[in-house]
């Protein structure tokens, strides 16, 4: 769809003509639609909203099938998108439909960047249709557009206003997405109570900034039903895919106690509204929207914060090309100034290094000579020991020879002064 | 002079028929104690009754609409709604409505907690700590009045039991909802229940239930049990007392309006396709709340506050208070705590130090030793 939309200008040089006959373009139209027939018809809707709110079913019941949706568990940490493809085909037009739901929604404790993860999910497809757009070799018509083409964010019925985590989240997507806000599980508000809650969330969002889409009123064929319906805004739904026999005949309806709740009857809910607005009368139109207004602002944010203007400094148009070219002289540079550093800092690591590797040499050095003195001042204090104990010793054996000589001496003199005794005994004899 | 009359019919009823006749010849033969009930009754009528109940849950899923059919009256005729821009950075406030009702001659001062904001803001961590502290500081309050001087109007502010509203939009509990439950479940009785009823077809509420029945066991969450009714009971009652227990918990609806449903004017809420009554019991559980709440259980939900949940409290703190004592000598306490027979804080530290030192030096003297004997080697 990267058509060039061609607006009417009043060109002074082209003059309006009549002709005598019928030349036959008008049928161009005719040929438009039987190409884009036979091409197929793309869609992505985006459905946000509290888990266990409705999402869902009321896909289900919307597009009259079975989507085969799990239940989610309210534990998740996380908000989470998943999408799921699905082609229909209804009289011979055949539609490739995107449905994407928020996993987790509004069920964390801290849902301060609950609307991020939205935020970049629509912003991924924006990124992946704008790199295809620029390729070299790009293939626009075939290509599976993902953009989000409107978003349904389901509003919890408690009949008094919008919860916090709405408005902070519908702030941040009214530049990015169609939105279109729904009341869901609606059979639980009584209808003075509902007439109340839609006019109080209008005023709420008209007071807070949100645009929310609204239904165009330029085409004179349409515009009488648009304005009506911008009236019914939001639109309060109920789902359901089951069936229950009123009169003769099988309708979607929930069966309660004290009531059954038809799902396409108008006096019970706006479902039938809904499925006019988004399938019936607008799907084209908010197509377009996403292309020609959500698409381009992300575009031109994009392409600015890359660089590129449409005029220079001195408001001159510039080419596409010249800003290329001064980009990728100004990428250059910056990638030698980062090498020269880098090799300045490996530079500087290296001494650093070398001089933490040279202290550490010298302070072992140092260990060890200290050591090695210590070791040699204790084998000194050793030897003299040493020393000592032999003079000790040699003083020792010294005395023990003295003193066993003076007992030998001591004991032969006994024995003199015996044998003088014995002779001088013997001598008297 | 009705209250003797009163005691000769019971004491009629009591006496069995064969000595019926015989009292007429005879003295009367019984005590009379079994007029104690009677004279209970009188004096409890005569002193009034109070219960306090706290509603909480998400704004916007029916509590004041609720509140208001249950005790029949309006108690929320001012109320300033918020709006989503104001909510976003909301913080939970405790607003009180205390009204006095009667009812027979039965009075009753009614108070009821409101707890506004509560999952409001954009960002609910531990937005449940406003309400934990005032339940706290209530039996805080009853302690201190409970261990005062003078216990004669000890006025009763602590909560007795606490509502609890899970919205029905989703397939069970939510975090911020098992949080707060779990923070709460040992302070206060806490009865969960399911509101907004009546966007589930009955398929789609047995399942909600079940689910949050199953939840609230695997998680450990103690909610309020209703108590066992005793075994002398009559069939019909302990029929009815099962039925009440396995319906919890309880999904019901409010309404602040009155319709007209075949000639009657009965409280309920008018859609193009049909009337949903709160007093219906095919429509919801409305009359099962109410008269568990109201009708049978609200001595019970007072004395188990009492009883379990008071004490608990008053265990914890006392406790508390006892190991901060032993600490510190400052703390003030607001119960004349008896002089311990232990000694002195100040004598007890000396001997520590003491001790201590007479350690070191023994270690001191050890290491000497073991150097000389070494050297000696």
């Amino acid at each position: 769809m990267a058509s060039t939309d061609v607006t009417r200008q009043l060109d002074t040089n082209v003059r309006p003509l009549s002709m005598s006959g019928h030349v036959g373009f008008d049928s161009l139209p005719d040929q438009l639609v039987s190409r884009s027939t036979g091409q197929g018809f793309c869609f992505n809707i985006l459905c946000i909203g509290e888990t266990g709110i409705g999402k869902s079913t009321l896909m289900d019941t919307l597009f009259n099938t079975n989507f085969e949706n799990s239940e989610s568990t309210h534990f998740e940490p996380k908000v989470k998108l998943r999408a799921q493809t699905y082609q229909l085909q209804e009289s011979n037009v055949q539609l490739k439909l995107t449905v994407v739901n928020t996993v987790g929604f509004g069920d964390q404790m801290n849902k301060e960047d609950s609307y991020q993860h939205v935020v970049n999910y629509i912003d991924a497809q924006f990124e992946s249709y704008l790199q295809e757009e620029l390729k070299i070799k790009r293939s626009l018509h075939n290509y599976h557009d993902t953009r989000i083409h409107a978003c349904l964010y389901f509003i919890a019925p408690t009949g008094h206003s919008l919860k916090s985590l709405d408005l902070v989240t519908m702030k941040k997507l009214d530049s990015k997405v169609n939105i279109i806000p729904v009341i869901a599980k609606a059979d639980t508000i009584s209808k003075s109570e509902l007439h109340k809650f839609k006019i109080k969330i209008m005023s709420e969002l008209v007071s807070n900034g949100v645009q929310i889409y609204q239904f165009p009123i330029d085409d004179e064929n349409v515009a009488k039903i648009n304005t009506t319906m911008n009236s019914h805004l939001p639109f309060a739904v109920v789902g359901s895919t089951e069936e229950v026999k009123i009169g003769n005949k099988m309708v979607k309806a929930r069966q309660y106690p004290w009531g059954v709740v038809q799902v396409e009857n108008e006096s019970h809910c706006d479902f039938v509204k809904l499925r006019e607005m988004l399938i019936c009368v607008n799907m084209e139109d908010l197509r377009e929207q996403t292309h020609t207004r959500h698409y381009e602002l992300y575009r031109r944010c994009k392409l600015e914060e890359m660089g590129f203007t449409d005029t220079d400094a001195e408001n001159k148009p510039v080419s596409l090309q010249e800003t290329y070219e001064t980009k990728r002289q100004e990428f250059l540079f910056e990638l030698q100034k980062r090498e020269e550093e880098m090799r300045q800092m490996f530079v500087q690591r290296v001494k650093e290094k070398e001089t933490e590797l040279k202290d550490a040499e010298r302070e072992l050095q140092g260990k060890f000579e200290h050591l090695k003195r210590l070791h040699q001042e204790e084998r000194m204090k050793l030897d003299e020991k040493k020393t000592m104990l032999e003079d000790e010793i040699s003083g020792f054996s010294k005395r023990k020879i003295a003193a066993e000589l003076l007992q030998a001496q001591a004991f032969t003199g006994s024995m003199n002064i015996k044998k003088d005794k014995d002779r001088k005994n013997s001598g008297f004899m | 002079m009705d209250a003797v009359i009163l005691q000769e019919r019971l004491a009629e009823r009591l006496v069995s028929p064969r000595t019926r006749s015989a009292k007429l010849k005879q003295e009367k033969q019984y005590v009379g104690f079994a007029t104690l009930p009677n004279q209970v009754h009188r004096k409890s009528v005569k002193k009034g009754f109070d219960f306090t109940l706290m509603v909480a849950g998400e704004s916007g899923l029916g509590k004041s609409t609720l509140v208001n059919s249950l005790f029949l009256t309006d108690l929320y005729k001012e109320r300033k709604m918020l709006n989503a821009e104001e909510r976003i950075n909301q913080t939970v406030e405790i607003i009180k409505h205390t009204v006095d009702i009667e009812e027979k001659g039965v009075k009753l001062k009614l108070t009821i907690v409101d707890t506004p904001g509560f999952g409001d803001a954009v960002n609910n961590t531990e937005c449940w700590k406003p309400i934990t502290d005032y339940i706290d500081q209530q039996f805080e309050q009853y302690f201190r009045d409970e261990s005062g001087l003078n216990r004669k109007n000890i006025q009763d502010n602590r909560v007795h039991c606490c509502l609890y509203f899970i919205p029905p939009f989703g397939h069970g509990l939510r975090p911020v909802d098992v949080e707060f439950m779990k923070a709460l479940h040992e302070k206060v009785n806490v009865v969960p229940l399911i509101s907004k009823a009546d966007c589930l077809t009955p398929g789609e509420m047995k399942k909600l239930k079940d689910r949050v029945k199953e939840e609230i066991e695997k998680l450990g969450i103690k909610v309020y049990q209703f108590p066992d009714c005793d075994s002398d009971e009559d069939e019909e009652f302990k029929q009815q007392d099962k039925e009440l227990k396995e319906s919890t918990p309880f999904a019901v609806i409010g309404s602040n309006t009155v319709v007209d449903v075949k000639g009657q004017r009965v409280r309920g809420r008018l859609y193009p396709w049909g009337i949903v009554e709160v007093e219906n019991q095919s429509h919801c559980d409305f009359v099962k709340l109410r008269n568990m709440l109201i009708r049978t259980h609200m001595h019970d939900l007072k004395d188990v506050t009492c009883d379990v949940h008071y004490e608990n409290y008053r265990a914890q703190c006392i406790q508390h208070m006892t190991s901060k004592l032993t600490q510190d000598n400052r703390i003030e306490s607001p119960l004349p705590i008896l002089p311990l027979p232990t000694p002195n804080v100040e004598t007890e530290k000396l001997i520590k130090m003491k001790d201590e030192e007479l350690k070191r030096m023994q270690e001191m003297l050890q290491k000497m030793q073991q150097q000389m004997h070494d050297q000696e080697q």
